[in-house]
């Protein structure tokens, strides 16, 4: 008997649709023909793996990795928590990367022209690797909203962008993580892509006081789930049959 | 009814239009980590045919996406990818090509470029043969609600294309046209250029896999 891996069907109702109009840029870049279903090969159950020498030791620490004349402005905030599979396994030794805006709601991009000022001890990336029980944690600080081109006034909710790879290109995941209690949660055109309450409040970082360090750093939790994935048992053939 | 302990996935967003701070800082105008990904997949030593990929990425109304992210999957010169789930092991694995690699279209041109190797054949999966060479592309950016997945093949490779077990299932057959990149000499350089449509009559076959 073999095993071959594969992973579980992407259950596609829990996700955004491509065409969303009421979040405008989708539109025009959304395909409009069904997606081609595929059975998992090797080229999806496999994926880009990294070490940890490729990281830098600050690489995690978005407090200090561009601090230059003193430390970054705004409420010091840890956010931390697990990924697992759809099936409670742990992915361990994964990457995960993360960018934000400064806690004025401003990135330091060149094509980013909100008028609140750059903070010049902040980058705003973060990436890290989590370790063998998929265990992950950030050090940054809290961003602030910032208003964007979609309606006349619309306006996206703290939130940090999450880059997650999973063990095999199929897990491959880009996400948005929220902050409990943002009034502005409700009225984002960007989490209501996502047609499940269920699934957008997924999406929430709970405050985990537990986890905060006294006099120091407010924590948020915030675990990820990736796709399942299975052993298919098969029977040996001879060749040709 | 019993409930089976599965935990549904975190869902989908999209990467916005500042997907480079996280992930291409360079391309965003700052420097920050001292190592960063890129889009050369191999160091000298790597063996393999030298290979250059560009192209556009196109709208709905045929204009470049400039802010795109794209990033490639592929296996080393012998068809092996290195992981540990490719059990091919009559094949060699190559600890100098990881076959991972990450761009953005440019800001100006919107063209988007890795400097790689060319693939050889993967098995397909179990009963299927060997799959024709290919590389794995997977794109994010704003408007992008979740990661659109394709693949990319090569035009100059007719029967292993006619094998692939991939290519030979999409209908109708003139989809599969859009998977298929064109092979160029530019200044004694090898380059397929793969253009991806993102919406029209030409749109591009992505896959849920
Ligand atoms: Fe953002």
């Amino acid at each position: 008997m073999m095993v071959e891996r594969e992973f579980f069907q992407r259950d596609r109702r829990l996700h955004p649709p491509a065409f969303t109009p009421q979040y405008k840029t989708s539109v025009l870049r959304s395909p409009r023909m069904p997606l081609w279903s595929l059975q998992t090969s090797l080229s999806e159950v496999t994926g880009p793996l990294f070490k940890p020498e490729e990281l830098g030791p600050l690489d995690n620490d978005l407090l200090l990795n561009y601090a230059r004349t003193g430390e970054p402005i705004g409420e010091r905030t840890i956010i931390h928590g697990h990924v697992r599979d759809e099936a409670g396994q742990p992915v361990r030794n994964t990457l995960i990367e993360i960018w934000q805006a400064n806690a004025g709601g401003r990135y330091r991009h060149k094509n980013d022209t909100y008028f609140a000022p750059v903070d010049p001890n902040f980058g705003g990336c973060g990436r890290t690797l989590t370790n063998a029980e998929g265990y992950y944690a950030f050090r940054t600080v809290k961003p602030g909203a910032y208003p964007f081109r979609n309606q006349v006034n619309s306006w996206r909710p703290a939130h940090v962008h999450f880059s997650i790879f999973g063990s095999g290109f199929a897990q491959r995941l880009i996400t948005q993580m929220y902050f409990e209690g943002d009034p502005l949660i409700p009225h984002d055109s960007i989490l209501q892509t996502i047609p499940d309450p269920k699934a957008r409040d997924r999406l929430i970082a709970r405050l985990d006081l537990n986890a905060s360090v006294p006099l120091d750093t407010l924590a948020y939790r915030f675990d990820i789930v990736l796709r399942g994935s299975r052993q298919t048992l098969f029977e040996n053939k001879r060749e040709g049959t | 009814m019993t409930v089976l302990p599965y935990t549904p996935e975190t869902p989908s967003q999209t990467a916005g239009p500042y997907v480079h701070i996280g992930l291409i800082p360079q391309q965003a105008g700052f420097d920050i980590f001292q190592n960063n990904f890129g889009n050369v997949l191999f160091v000298p030593e790597t063996p393999g045919e030298r290979i250059r990929i560009e192209g556009r990425i196109l709208d709905g109304t045929g204009s470049p996406v400039r802010d795109m992210l794209v990033e490639i999957w592929q296996a080393n010169a012998a068809g092996r990818y290195s992981h540990p789930a490719d059990r091919q092991d009559d094949q060699p694995v190559d600890p100098s090509f990881r076959g991972w690699g990450r761009a953005g279209t440019d800001f100006e041109t919107g063209v988007y470029a890795f400097e790689t190797i060319k693939p050889g054949r993967v098995i397909g999966r179990r009963g299927h043969g060997l799959m024709a060479p290919h590389v794995n592309l997977w794109l994010a950016a704003r408007g992008v609600n979740i990661g659109l997945s394709t693949r990319m093949y090569f035009a100059d490779e007719p029967i292993a294309n006619a094998e692939d077990p991939v290519l030979r299932m999409i209908e109708p057959a003139m989809r599969r046209d859009t998977l298929l990149a064109r092979r160029e000499q530019r200044d004694g350089k090898t380059v397929y250029s793969f253009d991806i449509h993102l919406q029209g009559e030409r749109e591009t076959v992505f896959f849920d896999a």
